[in-house]
């Protein structure tokens, strides 16, 4: 049978390389008109996942993104491992794949013009989870902002906090936090992007405190796991629960704004904030 | 044997004791109890720590503000919504300090923890603890913390009223107090639940209390998917205060009375209020600015990674 299967998975490859299908409305997509549209479902509007370089080459203008500390990366301090490996293994495979070193891009540019600092979470690095480099680049993002006195936009899309570094991920709550509440005292705007998915103790720390909260249509956002939830209450959750619409109808997001848009809406509020 | 187990043999014996008569043998068999005492309830593990501090008798947060204030006026509610009575708030004095004392109230049976929701509050019970912080900081007063819970309530109407903005604002708004804090692990630290109170200049911790991102039994079910695990998880997921002291996360243990501090509730108050009043007077001879200062440098050195070099991708 080795000559059937292999002509099928040869075969299965090329029809994934060509179609795209949506999570949320399960349509096909040729996948050049999905790129083309900045993964976005041409059909339903749902947001798909775009890589932090991605994000950041949509919001700049052409040239003038310059990364900054990007020379952290996690390390083992607590010899973690559990059923797939040693934590070491795995952040140094996703290095390899991905080609960034933490769950975090930083750097400076302009967007419409307007000069800011980012930090933009990638999803792809071990869930977009918060290590203690990536707390680091995002308190470091903020000092620098705070230095020279320019805007600064954190793009969050992460699991959580990184179990692998234990308590001391906690404390990059606490850490980030203090990063941006230092900004309130040269009363520098600190906007907050929250893209799918924002949970756990990101959505409880950083992502949750912008002078600004903004985020995607249909992203998830989220405290609690919705399966946790349910097994406190004993019942099941409505649909649309810790959606960001949800949460702006409950008062904790202020503007939902299309990817495509994402840049003029950015460059627009910001000009309200440029003194 | 874990530590609930020899507990339980020694006040076994401990009232057996007390049915002999004779009073040579009665002394000489109390030496042996206490000597067995000493051997099984030192070098304790880790999960023997977690179960100290969720002991049934552990003294709760009321039982210290009792202990170790003079007088305590309880304040409520968050003037948003309703009063959280997971999370207890007032104005103490301690040894003649006027303080704000905000602390997570467990309840010692199944009906005080109902009404105290098991110490797992909601947006509303740090709403109002962020209140008592703000108006604390208004009048110059120092802020006391007493942690004890499970974590935040994840719930329905948790979520629907921003439990996790509720946190991060509080992690954000006590990072930038200009009054003394100081928190104290009297039990379970959990996550961010407890982080939310313990954004503190000083951050204290009771021997057998524990502070950790997740329970044990969560954390042995990512690693292994078997709650059953979860006395191994302990000890890889360093709780312990004697853990967290070499992290440098907490900057101070409290010590606790052999077998745990509901064997002698008074002596582990005295450590406590002690340790209070020394920090207390450390912090007072700094200015608004260097306490916030100083707090903001500690938690930002908080963490391990290392430089990464692109050459060798």
């Amino acid at each position: 049978m080795a000559w059937y299967s292999e002509t099928t998975t040869a075969k299965k490859k090329s029809k994934k390389d060509l179609w795209v299908k949506c999570k949320k409305c399960h349509s096909h997509i040729y996948k050049s008109e999905w790129e083309e549209n900045l993964n976005v479902c041409p059909n339903c509007n749902y947001h798909g996942s775009i890589t932090s370089y991605e994000r950041i080459n949509l919001l700049f203008d052409k040239n003038t993104f310059e990364e900054l500390f990007n020379n952290i990366s996690p390390i083992d301090s607590l010899k973690f491992n559990d059923l797939k490996g040693s934590y070491k293994d795995k952040y140094e495979a996703t290095i390899k794949k991905t080609g960034i070193s933490e769950a975090v891009v930083t750097g400076r540019g302009k967007i419409n013009g307007i000069p800011a600092i980012v930090a933009v979470m990638d999803f792809r690095f071990l869930g977009g989870s918060l290590g203690s480099g990536t707390g680091e680049k995002i308190l470091q993002a903020a000092n620098y902002a705070y230095d020279n006195n320019l805007p600064y936009i954190v793009f969050s899309a992460s699991g959580g906090a990184r179990m692998q570094e234990g308590i001391l991920s906690l404390m990059q709550m606490a850490k980030t936090c203090a990063g941006v509440a230092r900004l309130n005292k040269k009363n520098i705007p600190y906007i907050s992007v929250l893209i799918n998915p924002t949970t756990g103790g990101v959505s409880a720390s950083y992502a949750m405190v912008g002078d600004l909260n903004i985020s995607e249509p249909g992203a998830l956002i989220a405290f609690a796991g919705r399966r946790v939830i349910e097994q406190t209450i004993g019942e099941k959750l409505p649909d649309d629960f810790q959606t960001s619409e949800y949460l702006r109808e409950h008062g904790f997001i202020d503007s939902i704004v299309n990817r495509k848009d994402m840049k003029d809406y950015l460059s627009n509020v910001l000009s309200f904030y440029n003194r | 044997m874990n530590i609930l187990a020899k507990e339980r043999k020694v006040r076994e014996l401990e009232s057996k004791i007390d049915e002999l008569g004779n009073k040579e043998v009665t002394n000489k068999l109390k030496l042996e109890i206490e000597n067995y005492k000493i051997e099984a309830m030192t070098n304790l593990t880790s999960w023997d720590r977690v179960l100290l501090a969720r002991h049934q008798l552990r003294p709760t947060a009321k039982e210290y503000i009792e202990y170790i204030c003079d007088d305590f006026v309880e304040l409520h509610g968050d003037r948003l919504f309703r009063d959280d009575k997971s999370i207890i708030g007032g104005i103490g004095t301690i040894n003649g300090n006027i303080v704000t004392i905000i602390a997570q109230q467990k309840g010692k049976n199944l009906d005080e923890n109902l009404k105290r929701n098991f110490a797992m509050p909601h947006p509303e019970g740090y709403r109002k603890a962020l209140r008592l912080m703000k108006q604390a900081e208004k009048f110059r007063r120092p802020i006391i913390t007493l942690i004890d819970t499970p974590g935040a309530y994840p719930g329905l109407e948790a979520e629907e009223r921003g439990q996790g903005e509720a946190i991060a604002r509080n992690l954000l708004e006590m990072s930038n107090l200009t009054v003394p804090t100081i928190a104290v692990i009297i039990g379970e630290g959990g996550s961010g639940g407890a982080l939310a109170l313990g954004v503190t200049n000083k951050m204290l911790m009771l021997e057998n209390s524990i502070y950790s991102i997740l329970s044990p039994e969560g954390y042995a079910t990512i690693l292994w998917k078997d709650v059953s695990l979860a006395n191994e998880a302990a000890e890889v997921m360093k709780l312990t205060s004697y853990d967290l002291e070499d992290f440098e996360i907490i900057d101070r243990i409290i010590k606790e009375p052999l077998g745990g501090a509901h064997f002698n509730k008074t002596k582990t108050f005295q450590n406590t209020k002690q340790a209070i009043l020394e920090e207390l007077y450390q912090l007072r001879k700094l200015t608004g600015e260097e306490l916030r200062d100083s707090r903001m440098e500690k938690y930002r050195k908080f963490g391990f990674f290392q430089r990464f070099n692109y050459d060798n991708l």
